[in-house]
């Protein structure tokens, strides 16, 4: 098969509007007559369910949570991203689009990144108008803080808990249209499988959680809103539930999985401090605009950091990359953090650390401002850090105190000890301009997708993408298909299909609950994480890489021999839901190794070490690279497909933050 | 590495809505570092590897934010912090030697599922009773058309940080989620949004609330104390004074 992009011709700015105005259009009675299963309830299942039902489809929604708002959607901290030129700081759709495209290292698709672009402002709009309480200046208006990778402030914020707010946004939406009868919600539900009938998916089996029996359901249509695989690493920033079995399905049964290998490791996270860790927790990026990062200038330093004076600090990022200096994009953060830890310059007890520290915007910028405010004239450092300390708790309030909670020391007197972890997968199901996978009538939305954020995403753009998928994009495209299936009478649930897929889930399961060994699922999701975070994570090279790939098969045939999973099949068994979900990381994995291996490249956060610059920067092979690699299943191996990827608006550059 | 700590747990098992339950005790040694969910990690582990069954509880984010855990330790919902969530709080607010009683949220309104598992589905359907706007994707005007003073916008965003984790509701005697229902009610009584339906909706849900097997409030105020994200107990006052005026309307 080949790879259909579907992206519309004309001018890249014009695509979307006249992909608008000319895609065909299902009419009301006939929506009321179609129905669209959604899996998944975060921010893009969210929306997307809502905003179908505002429609007049019929729609049924997933989630394996016990409701609709715990998605992991919810954990988002520091803000979305929408080119509004509020701040009148000369931003615009183009320069988001800019933004993007390089911040992704040139291995994005432009017509997608455009548009999304472009619905960035609706988004804001719709947020407010949903009542999602946005962070306000005195004059009433939207307060901005800038993100990483751009030198404009476009992020809009609820303090740090952003996603929170947009997501009870989209819930209240989603659940306004349950009350009215147009979405029918199943929470503590997981698809385990897809149900395709002459090659089009019409439905799924789902896993009643509570019950552990298998559901059937059918839709014309079906969208998988299921979020990232980070969780593939065992520690990652994501919630404990988070994983891939949706989008491993789908993939089984037809759908190409699209750069599997891009991840994104963040660079300001509470480092490990134990072996019983379950997770690691973030430390929004909005921190970067008001905390510095260093390191000692000299190696093993023990002093406390309050103790080692200025001259002897190492403020490596604003050393190396003076023009975004702290806000430099995630993977350029993260890397320089591994660099300094691995040269013998990290801090704490792990020395796999470094300092994000406030104290001299909490002083210089905050405390002086709000002196001035006050009228003092030439104020002490005591009523600086007084005065800054106000600002920065109701900027980062939450943040600070969960990282007390966690550690036990307190960030307005010491420095945060931070290093990177995985955070996000820029990988996803492949999708065409429709978000729609190669499986006809199956999408992918918001973090499921591979789409718009090429080898790294800037931060705030993953809440961007999921609204602009599920309130504007998908319901449009979804014409193009379901226009074209008014036609198809729902199809019963006794079809041979559904038979056939309620056994093949049924088998799993059975098979499962069948090895009866001795060793734990969390045990070996824990040495998965340990063999992708050493050989697939913030550097790779083809040895490592190998290896892991023979290990991976190792652990997953050990799985198959020696796993236990207590319990039975047909009750509340939350060890059996990890199980299936582990034994789909575990072939996850070993595709993510093969993608790496093949792109002999450096790109965003894909960093082949044989692949660097004299100083250490990604090197791109633009020749031969420029390409999104679509993988397609063939049972006990792959097949890669290229999307070559065109460049006519963006002139491609080395990408330099210096 | 601190050094670990000698703890006895005495937990709630039940195998389902069905049956009685009761409780079992196991002895644990923990880190002080360790999340009180990584102690329950490190049982469930230690229970399956001796062919035992582990101990069913909600939890995802573990950061404090999606509102999924729920256990109510040594009799309060979330443990003996206040502002913090079952997930966040660490064992080094405990003691070596402790026994820790482990419970779920005990309320009509919330049946057991498993062990400390529970039903909340009817916080959904009170949101879905009216917890909303009704404005559909693409009716929007533009976000800075209509200013909100932030001081109102900070007290809604405060009403909205509630995590609807219910621990309010196991906290108070009467099972009552008036402040669970107030935090809705408030944050978007307070935005110019959030005006045209201020009345139905405030009806509306404390209708289904009433539906759904929550007790009164009798003022005792035991569900702000609990509360982990402090929801102040002024969400009541604004409940019941949007109610009464809503149904002085003939609302
Ligand atoms: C700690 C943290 C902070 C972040 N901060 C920001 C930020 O400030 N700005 C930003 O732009 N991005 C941020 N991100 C990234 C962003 O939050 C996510 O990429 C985004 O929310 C993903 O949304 P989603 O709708 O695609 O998926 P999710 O919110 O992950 O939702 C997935 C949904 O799918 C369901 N599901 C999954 N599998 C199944 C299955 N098999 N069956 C049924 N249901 C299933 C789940 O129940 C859930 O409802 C952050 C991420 C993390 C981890
Ligand atoms: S009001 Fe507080 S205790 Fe009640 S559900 Fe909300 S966050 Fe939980
Ligand atoms: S697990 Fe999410 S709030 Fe505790």
């Amino acid at each position: 098969m080949t790879l259909e992009s579907k992206i519309p011709a004309g001018n890249v700015a014009d695509k979307w509007t006249q992909y608008k105005s000319s895609v065909p259009l299902v009419n009301p009675a006939n929506k009321r007559q179609l129905e669209i299963i959604v899996v998944g309830t975060g921010l893009a299942g969210a929306s997307a369910a809502a905003t179908l039902a505002e429609m007049g489809y019929k729609v049924k929604a997933f989630c394996f949570q016990d409701s609709p708002r715990r998605a992991h959607s919810i954990a988002a901290q520091g803000g979305i991203n929408a080119a509004k030129n509020y701040q009148n700081d000369g931003d615009s759709i183009h320069r988001l689009f800019y933004d993007t495209i390089k911040g992704g290292d040139y291995r994005a698709r432009e017509a997608n990144v455009h548009r999304l672009a472009e619905c960035s402002t609706s988004i804001i709009d719709q947020c407010v108008a949903q009542g999602v309480p946005f962070a306000r200046e005195y004059g009433g208006t939207l307060s901005n803080r800038s993100f990483g990778g751009t030198q404009v402030q476009r992020t809009f914020y609820a303090a740090g808990q952003t996603g929170q707010q947009l997501l009870l946004g989209a819930y209240s939406g989603l659940e306004r249209q349950v009350g009215l009868g147009n979405v029918k919600m199943y929470a503590r539900h997981e698809m385990v499988e897809v149900v395709k009938i002459d090659g089009k998916a019409r439905g799924i089996i789902a896993r009643n959680l509570v019950t552990g029996e298998l559901e059937r359901h059918f839709g014309h249509a079906v969208l998988l809103c299921t979020g990232g695989y980070g969780n593939v690493f065992y520690l990652s920033t994501n919630a404990m539930g988070s994983n891939v079995t949706a989008a491993w399905k789908a993939h089984k049964a037809g759908a190409y999985f699209g750069n599997p290998c891009f991840t994104q490791i963040h660079p300001t996270c509470i480092p490990v401090s134990g072996h019983y860790q379950s997770k690691l927790t973030l430390m929004s990026e909005s921190l970067r605009n008001d905390g510095r990062i260093w390191v000692p200038k000299k190696q093993n330093d023990d002093r406390h950091p309050n103790d080692i004076p200025e001259d002897e600090r190492d403020y490596y990022l604003e050393r190396r990359y003076p023009a975004f200096g702290n806000l430099v994009p995630r993977d350029i953060a993260s890397r320089a953090a591994k660099e300094r830890c691995d040269a013998g310059y990290g801090v704490g007890q792990s020395k796999m650390a470094v300092y994000l520290d406030f104290k001299y915007n909490m002083m210089q910028r905050y405390g002086r401002t709000e002196a001035s405010k006050l009228n003092i004239t030439n104020p002490d450092d005591e009523t600086l850090i007084r005065l800054g300390k106000e600002v920065v708790k109701e900027k980062y309030g939450n943040l600070f105190d969960m990282y007390k909670q966690i550690t036990n020391e307190d960030p307005y007197e010491t420095p945060m000890r931070i290093y990177p972890a995985v955070h996000y997968t820029m990988g996803g199901l492949w999708v065409d301009y429709d978000l729609m996978t190669t499986v006809p009538g199956m999408y992918a939305l918001g973090e499921a997708n591979f789409s718009d954020h090429g080898a790294n995403r800037l931060g705030a753009s993953a809440l961007m993408q999921g609204l602009a998928d599920g309130y504007f994009v998908i319901p449009i495209t979804i014409g193009n298909y379901l226009s074209k299936e008014i036609h198809t009478k729902p199809i019963s649930t006794d079809h041979e299909a559904f038979v056939a897929a309620e056994k093949a889930a049924n088998d799993r399961i059975q098979q499962l609950m069948n090895i009866n060994g001795t060793r734990t699922v969390e045990s070996y999701h824990r040495e998965l994480g340990l063999i992708m975070w050493n050989k697939c994570g913030m550097a790779r090279n083809e040895k490592g890489l190998k290896e892991a790939i023979a290990e991976i098969q190792a652990l997953r045939a050990d799985f198959y021999k020696n796993v236990r999973i207590p319990g039975s099949i047909n009750e509340f068994n939350p060890e059996l839901d990890k199980a299936g979900r582990v034994a789909d990381f575990l072939e996850l994995g070993e595709l993510m190794c093969v993608d790496a291996l093949q792109r002999n490249e450096s790109c965003g956060g894909h960093f082949r070490e044989e692949y660097q610059t004299e100083e250490g920067e990604a090197l791109r092979d633009d020749a031969n690279f420029m390409y999104v690699s679509a993988w397609e299943n063939k049972g006990d191996s792959w097949e890669l497909h290229k999307e070559e990827l065109k460049y006519e608006n963006i002139k491609i550059q080395q990408r330099s933050y210096k | 590495m601190s050094k670990l700590m000698k703890l006895n747990l005495k937990v709630w098992r039940q195998k389902n809505a069905e049956s009685a339950g009761n409780f079992e005790e196991y002895k644990i040694d923990a880190s002080p570092d360790m999340s009180f969910l990584e102690m329950f990690d490190v049982l469930n582990e230690q229970l399956i590897e001796t062919g035992k069954e582990p101990v069913a509880f909600d939890h995802d984010c573990r950061e404090g934010i999606c509102g999924m855990c729920s256990m109510v330790i040594d009799g309060r919902p979330h443990g003996p912090k206040q502002g913090v969530t079952t997930c966040q709080l660490h064992m080094r607010s405990f003691n070596d030697g402790d026994t820790i009683t482990v419970e779920p949220w005990r309320a009509n309104g919330f049946p057991v599922i498993k062990d400390l598992t529970v039903n909340r589905s009817a916080f959904d359907r009170i949101i879905a009773a009216g917890g909303f706007v009704s404005t559909n994707a693409g009716n929007a005007v533009d976000a800075n058309s209509i200013l909100v003073p932030k001081e109102i916008a900070d007290e809604a965003f405060e009403a909205a940080t509630c995590i609807g984790c219910g621990a309010c509701v196991s906290a108070c005697k009467n099972a009552s989620a008036m402040l669970f229902v107030g935090a809705k009610v408030t944050q978007l009584a307070m935005l110019p949004q959030g005006q045209p339906e201020r009345q139905s909706r405030v009806v509306a849900m404390v209708n289904q609330m009433d539906a759904e097997g929550f007790g009164a409030c009798t003022n005792t105020g035991a569900c702000a104390a609990e509360c982990p994200k402090q929801i102040p107990l002024s969400v009541i006052a604004t409940l019941n004074r949007e109610y009464i005026s809503a149904k002085m309307n003939g609302k």
